[in-house]
């Protein structure tokens, strides 16, 4: 592999741009360069609708770049076929968005097992069990998202990210939903369980608060050309 | 987590629609278990010697098929007779080393419109029907050989006409355009049989020669009366030439010719004695070779050659029939799963998010689609056959059929890859739609 030295994630003259319905071309992203090393814990804040969601898509393989390279773990994934980029995100990626992050028909449990369902290994129940004890919902194994506090599938989300042992957790506001009780002890054990696993997280709010616990505080504008050029 | 086990988690999270689905296909798939397994029971109640005789000797005159169907069924007239020393033939005679048992009965006459056949009394004792059941008696017993205004009579006779042991009755005949024609003899019943579920519980069985004795009377009234049926009396004689009762009236076709020789019978009901199994095999056509004017008729083989050719297109009609039910219900699945698709978008895009590839989501739909299918065939295959069992009593009652819950038709293995083809095809649309979905567009619109 060429890229084994450099960070764990590289974004390079990335572009990235929606078409309205009108057939009007709206430009979202356009990033010269952006890295985030193994492990390393980053914050992004920007004001609602300035692409950042759009970012995480873009570094999960869920919605491609319209140019330049998003390499993780000296992958470019844009090269990928879209099955491919599929499993990549399977073994390497975890996910948590703001809210239904569950799915309704699975217990617990279940939902954490489906993050390890798609990669490559076999589920790994004893893992999957151990980390619904360690977001202390141990009493809830068995239960559905419909019988748990929104608080409490927010913690089962983060199992599930943690599920697989990506090398890259991307969270989009993960805690925007939540009272401020809960917001504190999902973001410490989103934090604690990256950290101890040596998983690199990307996270997204709006809270500053929140913000202002993360060692590296990226505004998006700071990355994204097409927001310097608006201002 | 396996893909199965994610479709059945879908299920049962849309328990009420998937269970009424289910059902659906259930119903349908259980008819088609019901036309089977009544096809079956058609097709063992028409081929099988079923009252005990594999072999039924008569005049030549009609076809195979219509000896039969006047014999076993008396669904028409005998077409004649022939001289009881056929019956001496084949019970001591030339063909006695062939013939384990044979009975004369002479049919003709009708009682309420039941038909009368005139037999011996060992008829009863000689045969097994259904195989291995002797014929039984509800009340009385059976007539004496030398009781000559003696009969016995059928189940069903005696439940729908009354007559029971003690009663008497008059034979009436159907004469060919002059309505009703009343002999004055009349038989005493001594015995009515138990229902055996065969053609016999239509019967009123009379003493043979209280028959025969009935018609050497009549034939002293008719000589009297001359001339009474020329015309039938012609045709008879064009068709059958050579045969003794050319001067017999077609309307008495089943009674005796001459009043000197009048022993004559319309069949002889014959088991053949299998230890020699070529000689009893080659009995019928050696049969009709040495007397052409007698046939020798398997009765099995000509209700099979009618059932084939008959039942074969009604089997089919009833089975496309119970097929477009379970097509039916495959697209009431369709339509389910259609449904639910718009409010899975986001589920399917978290899987798509776990890293589910289009390819996975589309093939846990098209599982959920033939998890329906096969568990609602297996359902119908149950339902099917606990009311197969559950009226197997009425079933062995009427037709003397055994079937069972259980007995299963090998063509029933044909569900199996029947419902998953069905499954695919209609879970392929809502399956597409799964495939179809745009990630980040569903993402947005959940969060
Ligand atoms: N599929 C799409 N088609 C057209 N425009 C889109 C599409 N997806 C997003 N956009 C637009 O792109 C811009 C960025 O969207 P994005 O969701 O990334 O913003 P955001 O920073 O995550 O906002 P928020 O903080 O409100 O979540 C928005 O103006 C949005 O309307
Ligand atoms: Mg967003």
């Amino acid at each position: 592999m060429v890229f084994t030295e450099e960070s764990l994630l590289v974004l390079r003259d990335v572009r990235k741009s929606f078409q309205t319905p009108d057939g009007e071309v709206l430009p979202i992203l356009d990033i010269p360069e952006f890295t985030v090393q193994a492990g390393e814990q980053v914050v992004i804040v920007g004001e609602s609708g300035c692409g950042k969601t759009t970012l995480l898509h873009v570094i999960a393989g869920i919605g491609r770049p319209d140019e330049g390279q998003v390499r993780i773990d000296g992958w470019d994934i844009t090269l990928l076929s879209e099955s491919e980029s599929d499993r990549f995100r399977a073994e390497n990626i975890g996910y948590v968005f703001q809210t239904f992050n569950l799915l309704p028909a699975f217990t617990a449990l279940e939902n954490v097992l489906l993050g390890m369902t798609f990669g490559r290994g076999r589920p790994d129940a004893a893992r999957a069990r151990q980390l619904v004890e360690r977001v202390g919902l141990g009493h809830r194994m068995h239960h559905r998202p419909r019988q748990m506090s929104v608080g409490e599938q927010q913690r089962v989300s983060v199992a599930r990210a943690l599920a697989n042992r990506p090398k890259l957790i991307l969270a989009d506001e993960p805690t925007a939903n939540i009272d401020t009780g809960n917001q504190q002890i999902i973001l410490d054990l989103l934090r604690e369980g990256c950290r101890e696993e040596n998983v690199a997280l990307i996270l997204v709010t709006h809270s500053p608060e929140v913000a202002a616990q993360f060692p590296r505080l990226v505004p998006l504008a700071e990355i994204n050309l097409i927001l310097s050029r608006k201002t | 987590m396996n893909l199965w086990k994610i479709a059945w988690r879908s299920i049962q999270h849309r328990a009420v629609s998937s269970a009424l689905t289910a059902f659906s296909m259930a119903l349908g798939v259980a008819l088609v278990v019901a036309v089977l397994v009544i096809y079956q029971i058609l097709d063992r109640s028409f081929k099988r010697s079923s009252q005990g005789y594999d072999l039924i000797v008569g005049p030549a005159r009609g076809g195979p098929l219509e000896l039969v169907l006047s014999t076993v069924y008396y669904l028409q007239n005998p077409r004649g007779t022939i001289p009881y020393e056929v019956y001496e033939e084949l019970h001591s005679g030339r063909y006695a080393g062939e013939v384990e048992a044979a009975i004369p009965i002479a049919i003709g006459g009708f009682y309420a419109g039941f038909p009368v056949v005139s037999t011996v009394p060992e008829l009863f004792q000689t045969f097994r029907y259904f195989g291995d059941r002797p014929y039984e008696f509800e009340r009385g017993q059976n007539f004496s050989a030398n009781q000559i205004w003696h009969a016995v009579i059928g189940a069903t006779v005696a439940r729908r006409t009354g007559l029971d042991v003690g009663d008497k009755f008059k034979v009436t005949h159907t004469t060919s355009g002059q309505g009703t024609h009343e002999h004055t003899e009349e038989f005493e019943i001594t015995g009515v049989l138990k229902p055996t579920g065969t053609p016999f519980d239509r019967v009123l069985f009379s003493n043979l020669r209280g028959f025969w004795e009935m018609h050497q009377h009549e034939h002293a009234v008719e000589s009297a009366d001359t001339g009474s049926a020329p015309a039938d009396a012609t045709t008879a004689g064009e068709e059958h030439p050579q045969e003794h009762s050319v001067q017999h009236p077609a309307e008495h076709s089943a009674e005796p010719s001459e009043s000197e020789d009048a022993h004559s019978v319309t069949a002889v009901l014959v088991k053949r004695d299998w230890t020699n199994s070529a000689r009893a095999l080659e009995l019928p056509r050696r049969i009709g070779q040495e007397s052409p004017e007698l046939q020798a008729v398997v009765p099995s083989e000509e209700v099979a050659k009618m059932f084939e050719g008959l039942l074969g297109d009604i089997q089919t009609v009833l089975l496309i029939f119970a097929v477009m039910i379970v097509i039916t219900a495959g697209i009431g699945l369709m339509v389910s799963i259609y449904n639910s698709m718009a409010e899975r978008q986001l589920e399917i895009a978290i899987m798509r998010a776990l890293g589910a590839k289009r390819s996975t989501v589309m093939l846990v739909v098209l599982l959920e689609s033939i998890l329906l299918s096969l568990g609602g065939g297996a359902l119908g295959v149950l339902l099917g056959h606990s009311l197969i069992g559950a009226f197997s009593g009425t079933i062995f009652e009427q037709t003397g059929i055994r079937v069972s819950a259980l007995s299963a038709q090998p063509v029933e293995l044909i569900l199996i890859p029947g419902l998953i083809a069905l499954a695919s095809i209609v879970g392929y649309m809502p399956a597409l739609i799964a495939y179809r979905t745009d990630v980040a567009k569903a993402l947005a619109h959940g969060g």
